[in-house]
């Protein structure tokens, strides 16, 4: 062993494909492209991967942790237990060199001394700053490029392909010639370092993997963005907040790039970056009114200022999208933490009566599905609805299916031309022809005078004119409701697992990917065979109140304090209440497996505290 | 047997009608609507290229009064610019027209109303100003004079935000003050609103008899009359009557207006040039010191690209747009697939 390397007495095997790798460096610290690029190259090896970025709510300088999770069994929930660190961050070292298990792999600058802490671990001095000066002249430069070395020192530890890292490299820098000189000459430095230094071999390591699967690795919101855009939205309106705004800059992105004529210049995608959330959502519901598809991206405090104009749009029956990335609330709550928080305020949004359909992806591909249906189902209902991401799924990378292109026309529900209104008898703005409620609409402007309206929020009749007759007012509500009703067979349908025991769970969003590994924790660890449902829709469709009747306990899992879809679910089904048990996780992180099966097992098993 | 006398595209003043008044007898408003609707008639505007939009109070209630067959939006309480913002991105052929009262774009509003002037949202906006928050029942709003009294004797203690000066200060490119009794004037004001391309605000006093018409009140009918102060004699004549244009003699000067029409201004009182904002800015900060009340339009220009413009929207509107054009092809979507691999 090599003088810079200090071995603890904890040999053991070496692991291979089972790791949790945490970076800790400072915000601001151009780590991330080093981390993409650790992530990238780990997913080019055919190994399931995932990535979680924890940032503080600033812009430079306080620390900040990149875990990445290497799993051969596929999960992808973060886990508790960190094995491979890398301290780049004096404010944190002594906590983070103290908080892994004993024989976890501790790689650190090696002015921070970090040996003073641990003898239980592998610790591995590394001379980063002398490093950096070797390979990077532009002194301005080296605080980017230091991260580089890391990847390098990890590449050659762990076992990371060193071609995988330099065709992740090439990506990232594709139109910098020059930065990716300079990027590779540091993760050169990185692995030559290791290899005249340490001889020890790492107590965990990673090996190629074959991929039976194709997959691509991004993020929720830019999922999200692509599904806004395939869809054929034509008017964004928003305003920035943490964790949602990539989610409006790349649709507005990806409409300079593919909805701009390149030779008129004239495009077919309006974006206006409003003056706050109450403007974004009265300007995409003007728009939609006069026959935009459009959209907007927020977050809680977004969602707070939006409520007003909602109720509108559900009242004067005007469809639009809000795709809501969530984050800790309430007030500013963590503002770069992730959470299911407003479950209860998206789907009862605004005073008065009224619930909004909520769709909630559980991973990329879903986010860009969901984003696309998401238009169709305002449309085809005539009121807002509500793509419910969060921060975990929106700004971390994971692994989906390449998005697949839509193979049903675009189709915007009951719009009337000046044909379709002749043929209408007796038409009303407001009147259900059909018998689901959802009513014809015109959209103004017709250059033939045809089918003008005056809209309002006020009390209005099925010709949309003024009332204040409690018999109209009732007859509208109560086809409001009907809208809902029949929203249920349009929103996708919950997605059902298990042998058919009387233990369920019940998850949404995110919280599915601790719920797989957790029930196969439960099964293979404790005996627990579990029933899971994984529900994808508010409107709850019927298949999800005949699942829950056929359980004699189920367990909702979720990521908030109050327990907002138990209580929804118990809202619905009133009968159902007792048989729902919240399972929470609320500490503004992802949740891992572990929070899931605990609190179940206790449950379900009282003998099993104390131990596993 | 002669038809119904029709404007030049063949309509019937009806037309230009809405449904009857459920305000107070002899309210403000009342008169602006029916200005807007010989306005609109004289102009020979399409009703059902017209967007009425507006927010809440009894003066946003006015677009069912008048143009019945335009679209029409009563939104929510000061933010009618935002949902106007969106309607005119959405379809750039529809004409842009709002009512609002002072409440609406001075208080509660008044983020919206801002933002709407800086984006040059292509949009005629009346503001209905009496002083108070007519439907709520006579509150003061954040344009009523300091020291003006409401009916109870309350006085206001704080100083009045001037929609106008903080239109033109915010680079509006209409800015016109007017007063409902005036109707004379006020239609040709409208008018050439009408006639303008990118944002315009007209701020008319419009009083409000029931809570707001006495004696120490700066927005009574009798102080109107008592403190108007015309700041030129203003007139529009249209591009299709441009022939007559010509020979206004040496008291006139005309101001040509994109769409072919013409601004004629006497040069009476203040003789004010509406092409020179530094004047107009100093007439209005003269006027905030003084007890009287001007009106007229205090600036004109042409040639700043409206929002849709601006954004290079296409012409056509959005609603309409063939698929092939909104929705991005299947190489691209292989290709965006391609680059997260
Ligand atoms: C969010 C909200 N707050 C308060 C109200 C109550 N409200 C209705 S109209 C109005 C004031 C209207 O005043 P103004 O715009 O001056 O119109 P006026 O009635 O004087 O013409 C208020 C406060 C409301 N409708 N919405
Ligand atoms: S209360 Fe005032 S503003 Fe409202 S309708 Fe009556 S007079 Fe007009
Ligand atoms: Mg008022």
């Amino acid at each position: 062993m090599n003088e810079s390397t200090r071995a603890a007495e904890v040999p053991g095997p070496v692991s291979v494909n089972d790791l949790t790798l945490r970076v800790a460096t400072v915000n601001g610290s151009g780590s991330q492209t080093a981390n993409n690029t650790l992530l990238r190259a780990l997913f080019h090896m055919g190994l399931p991967v995932s990535g979680k970025n924890l940032f503080p709510s600033n812009i430079a300088g306080l620390p900040t942790w990149f875990t990445i999770r290497v799993s051969g069994d596929g999960y992808v929930a973060p886990k508790r237990d960190v094995n491979v660190l890398v301290c780049l961050n004096p404010a944190s070292a002594e906590d983070d060199v103290r908080s892994v298990p004993p024989g976890s792999l501790v790689v650190y600058e090696e002015t921070l001394r970090c040996e003073r802490y641990r003898d239980d671990v592998v610790l591995v001095a590394v001379p980063f700053q002398k490093l950096v000066k070797e390979v990077c002249e532009p002194v301005a430069l080296r605080k980017l490029v230091v991260n580089m070395i890391y990847v390098g020192v990890l590449t050659e530890l762990i076992g990371i392909e060193v071609a995988e890292v330099k065709q992740a490299l090439d990506k990232a820098f594709a139109h910098k010639p020059k930065a990716l000189g300079l990027n590779r000459d540091a993760v050169r430095a990185g692995i030559e370092w290791v290899r005249e230094n340490v001889s020890r071999v790492s107590p965990f390591r990673v090996e190629r993997m074959a991929r039976d699967e194709d997959l691509i690795l991004v993020d929720g919101n830019t999922a999200a963005a692509v599904g806004c855009v395939f869809a054929g939205v034509t008017v964004l309106a928003w305003y920035p907040i943490t964790p949602s705004s990539s989610v409006a800059e790349t649709v507005a992105h990806l409409g300079e790039r593919y909805r701009r004529d390149p030779e008129t210049g004239e495009t077919t995608l309006a974006v206006v970056q409003a003056e706050d959330e109450l403007a974004a959502v009265g300007m995409v519901i003007g728009a939609a009114w006069a026959g935009a598809r459009s959209m907007t991206a927020t977050s809680g405090p977004g969602i707070s200022l939006m409520s007003e104009f909602v109720g509108l749009g559900y009242f004067a029956e005007i469809p639009t999208v809000i795709v809501n990335v969530q984050r800790t609330g309430p007030s500013t709550g963590f503002p770069t933490r992730t959470q299911q928080g407003d479950l209860l305020s998206a789907a009862n949004l605004s005073h008065g009566d009224g619930r909004h359909p909520c769709l909630y992806p559980s991973d990329p591909h879903e986010a860009y599905e969901f984003a696309m249906a998401a238009f169709d189902l305002a449309e085809g209902l005539q009121t807002p609805v509500f793509v419910l991401s969060d921060l975990d799924l929106g700004m971390n990378l994971w692994m989906t299916k390449p998005f697949e292109y839509p193979e049903e026309p675009i189709c915007r529900g009951k719009v009337l031309d000046a044909e379709g209104l002749a043929k209408m008898e007796d038409w009303g703005r407001y009147k259900d022809v059909d018998g689901d409620g959802v009513p014809y609409r015109t959209l103004p402007g017709g250059a033939d005078g045809v089918g003008a309206y005056f809209t309002r929020g006020s009390g209005h009749d099925a010709y949309a004119r003024y009332t204040e007759k409690g018999d109209d007012y009732i007859a509208t509500m109560q086809r409001l409701a009907l809208k809902l009703e029949t929203a249920k067979s349009r929103v996708p349908e919950p997605v059902l697992d298990g042998p058919g025991t009387a233990v369920g769970l019940l998850a949404f969003g995110t919280s599915h990917h601790a719920v797989v590994e957790a029930r196969d924790h439960l099964r293979d660890e404790l005996g627990i065979e579990t029933d899971y449902l994984r529900l994808r829709a508010f409107p709850f469709t019927d298949s999800v109140r005949e699942w829950i009747e056929a359980h004699e306990r189920v367990y909702v899992f979720e990521q908030n304090h109050d327990g907002q879809m138990r209580r929804m679910l118990t809202m619905e089904f009133p009968s159902l209440g007792a048989r729902l048990h919240s399972v929470l996780h609320y500490d503004g992180l992802p949740p891992d497996a572990r929070s899931v099966w605990e609190p179940i097992a206790l449950d379900a098993v009282p003998s099993v505290k104390g131990g596993a | 047997m002669a038809g119904p006398k029709t404007n030049r595209i063949g309509l019937p003043v009806t037309d230009y009608r809405g449904v009857s008044s459920t305000l107070c007898k002899g309210c403000g408003h009342d008169v602006i609507s029916n200005t807007l609707t010989t306005a609109l008639y004289e102009m020979g505007v399409e009703p059902w290229r017209v967007a009425k939009m507006s927010g809440i109070g009894c003066s946003s209630k006015t677009p069912a009064y008048f143009l019945g067959p335009a679209w029409g939006f009563n939104s929510v309480h000061g933010r009618m610019p935002s949902v106007a913002t969106g309607a005119l991105l959405a379809n750039r052929t529809l004409i842009g027209l709002g009512v609002s009262g002072d409440g609406d774009t001075a208080s509660i509003g008044i983020g919206q109303f801002v933002h709407m002037v800086r984006r040059n949202v292509p949009f005629l906006y009346v503001v209905e100003n009496n002083g108070v928050y007519g439907l709520t029942k006579g509150q003061f709003s954040a344009t009523a004079d300091e020291g003006s009294r409401l009916k109870d004797g309350t006085v206001n203690d704080f100083a009045p935000i001037d929609i106008c000066t903080l239109a033109l200060e915010l680079g509006a490119t209409f800015v016109a003050r007017a007063f409902s009794a005036d109707r004379k004037q006020l239609i040709e004001i409208l008018k050439a609103a009408i006639a303008h391309e990118g944002f315009a605000v007209i701020d008319v006093m419009s009083p409000c008899v029931t809570f707001n018409n006495h004696v120490g009140s700066t927005r009574s009918y009798d102080y109107g009359r008592n403190h108007e102060g015309p700041i030129h004699e203003f007139g529009f004549v249209p591009a299709w009557d441009h022939p007559e244009v010509g020979g206004g003699g040496e008291d006139t000067f005309d101001v040509p207006m994109p769409d072919g029409g013409t601004i004629r201004v006497q040069r009476v009182g203040r003789a004010h040039d509406p092409r020179d904002k530094g004047a107009a800015l100093r007439l209005l900060h003269e006027d905030a010191e003084s007890p009287e009340y001007l009106t007229g339009v205090f600036y004109v220009r042409a040639g700043k690209p409206p929002l849709p413009q601006f954004l290079k929207m296409v012409e056509e509107p959005l609603a309409t747009l063939p698929e092939a054009r909104v929705r991005p092809t299947r190489e691209t979507l292989a290709e965006i697939n391609e680059s997260y691999r």
